[in-house]
């Protein structure tokens, strides 16, 4: 089975365009499932289940997604096997800019979208910048020399990723993203694999349910903002 | 190119190649004027800068390297001038052939016409992924008349087709000399100043009224910003093929447009089915059932005709712009149609 993990930005398109690309494959008879993670509620499982794509749903609730994203990969890819999928995606939206669920020796994709406004690239952190493939989205509807902005932005943001326009209605794009992912590697399992980049880090009060602000209820890894008038 | 690279100073680095600050800025490092190489600089940042950073020490080394190279090959122009793109044929929806090889060449104006659904959008996919009998219409595409390299899919630098659709927006706050300018720099070509006023220049000889530099992109009128992205992709876009998704008679000079795209050496795919546009194109790509079912070259007749129904436009511009300025159309208008 191959593995491809999908992330991005909430609403950038990332469901659209897998399920184009999923459309493109299954003219080939490929077996293809889906995990969606995501915090507190998705929908878009039944987008998938509507084209009979097998679909498990992950919701982190109060967990960091990404945590939660690295402790039950190696689960759907186990589940991925025994269904005799030929591909799974792992489909998960990237809330803090700073999510990274890329996995080394794993095809990584970013989604973005070109109304995000010409900096995101430079926003985001290792979702993007580590990424192998970058997808750009809703292109058609913005200005030519935009786009071209948009990508070169990209570029500069991840010079070695592979930047694809997809039209996540139409499906233009979605066939040459859906050979990338048939060229990608075969895994049997994700034994000793490792993530691309260290998680957001969080250990501290907070994250064991303290909600009292002041200096007296902060511990553990904390970071202070520096005004210099304080010190 | 790279391991010089990493071992000259960072402050030397920079002034021979002003486009490597944009690298540190986007990362919003600070502090990398410095006399200590890629790889000292690098060294010494602290833990938790590496780990803000959203890359490790090696990665962020690989990807300076990778940065240093793909602005260069930018910068250069190294990539192989587009000549010509020849589709040859695969098959349509019912798997029928398509039996053509058809050659563009630049300064072509080829109109692409059909249905809604017809097959329009596969032949752009196709095109721009440089299909080689891999897509599902099995059609292949060369490049200067041959087979392109693998390596040449799927990049931006190669990115064959400009497309200026009919509902494009501007979504950037920025006034049209900080829009182009923007645009400029990411060409990284060397006289951006020049560049940007030739451009606005020619799109308000295109427009049908005028805007100055400072107008913001956003309260542009839709003819204004036509001409704008006319000009500007003319004038600043890499792409070797411009698709027009139909011109609008009004607040653009379409004649002028075509000739301006037609000059910079531009293949000129025009998706339209007016009658004017249509003429003025040199030839017509017919597609049908998903496949192309024929190519029409415009001949000496429709010339003629094209002559004609010119004229009626100008007369319809002319009272066009009667209706804009006020004044009343209360007289016999058969005379001005020759009727």
């Amino acid at each position: 089975m191959k593995l491809v993990t999908v992330s991005g930005p909430p609403s950038s398109g990332k469901t659209s365009v897998i399920l184009k690309a999923i459309e493109c494959l299954k003219q080939e008879s490929y077996k293809i499932g889906v995990i969606k993670f995501d915090c507190l509620t998705t929908f878009d499982n039944i987008l998938y289940e509507k084209v009979d794509v097998p679909v498990k749903v992950g919701l982190s609730g109060n967990l960091c997604p990404d945590h939660f994203f690295v402790s039950n990969i190696g689960d759907c890819v186990r589940w991925g096997l025994m269904e005799n999928f030929d591909l799974l995606i792992s489909e998960s939206a990237g809330l803090c800019n700073r999510c990274s669920p890329h996995i080394k020796d794993i095809l990584a994709v970013c989604v973005i979208d070109c109304l995000a406004g010409v900096n995101t690239p430079k926003k985001i952190g290792p979702m993007l910048k580590l990424a192998d493939i970058i997808v750009i989205t809703k292109g058609d509807i913005v200005s030519q020399a935009e786009r071209e902005v948009f990508f070169f932005k990209a570029k500069q943001a991840n010079p070695k990723a592979m930047i694809m326009s997809v039209n996540g209605i139409t499906g233009q794009g979605a066939f040459d993203l859906s050979r990338r992912l048939k060229d990608t590697v075969e895994i049997a399992n994700l034994e000793l694999k490792r993530l691309r980049f260290t998680m957001p880090a969080a250990l501290c009060s907070y994250c064991l349910g303290e909600t009292q602000i002041g200096e007296d209820y902060q511990m553990g890894n904390l970071k202070k903002m520096d005004f210099e008038v304080f010190s | 190119m790279s391991i010089p690279a990493l071992t000259i100073p960072l402050r030397e680095m920079i002034l021979k190649y002003p486009y490597l600050e944009d690298f540190f800025i986007s990362l919003g490092l600070k502090d990398y004027h410095v006399d200590l190489s890629c790889a000292e600089y690098v060294d010494q940042l602290s833990d938790g800068q590496i780990e803000d950073l959203g890359m490790d020490r090696e990665q962020l080394i690989s990807n300076y390297t990778e940065y240093f190279q793909k602005m260069a090959e930018i910068a250069l122009r190294t990539t192989e001038r587009v000549r010509s793109i020849t589709i040859i044929g695969g098959r349509d929806k019912t798997g029928q052939a398509e039996n053509l090889s058809f050659t563009m060449k630049t300064g072509d104006i080829i109109c692409v016409v059909g249905p809604t659904g017809s097959g329009k959008s596969r032949l752009l996919a196709d095109i721009e992924c440089l299909a080689q009998r891999d897509t599902p219409t099995g059609r292949q595409i060369l490049i200067n008349d041959s087979v392109p390299n693998e390596d040449k899919r799927f990049t931006v630098e190669h990115k064959l087709i400009a497309q200026l659709s009919q509902n494009m927006n501007f979504i950037m706050d920025l006034t049209v000399q900080e829009f182009i300018t923007m645009h400029a720099e990411s060409r990284m070509i060397e006289n951006v100043e020049e560049t940007v006023q030739s451009v606005i220049v020619c799109a308000n000889e295109l427009a049908g009224e005028k805007f100055s530099l400072d107008t913001p992109v956003t309260s542009l009128s839709g003819g204004q910003s036509r001409a704008l992205m006319i000009a500007d992709t003319a004038l600043l876009s890499s792409s070797p093929i411009v698709l027009i998704d139909e011109i609008e008679n009004a607040g653009v000079d379409r004649e002028k447009s075509l000739e301006l795209l037609v000059k910079e050496e531009k293949i000129v795919l025009m998706s339209t089915h007016d009658p004017i546009l249509a003429l003025m194109g040199h030839k017509r790509m017919v597609i049908k059932n998903g496949g192309i079912s024929q190519i029409v070259e415009t001949c000496a007749q429709e010339r003629s005709n094209l002559m004609l129904l010119q004229q009626f436009d100008g007369t319809m511009i002319r009272l066009r712009n009667m209706i804009r300025s006020g004044e009343k159309i209360d007289f016999d208008i058969k005379n001005l149609f020759g009727l």
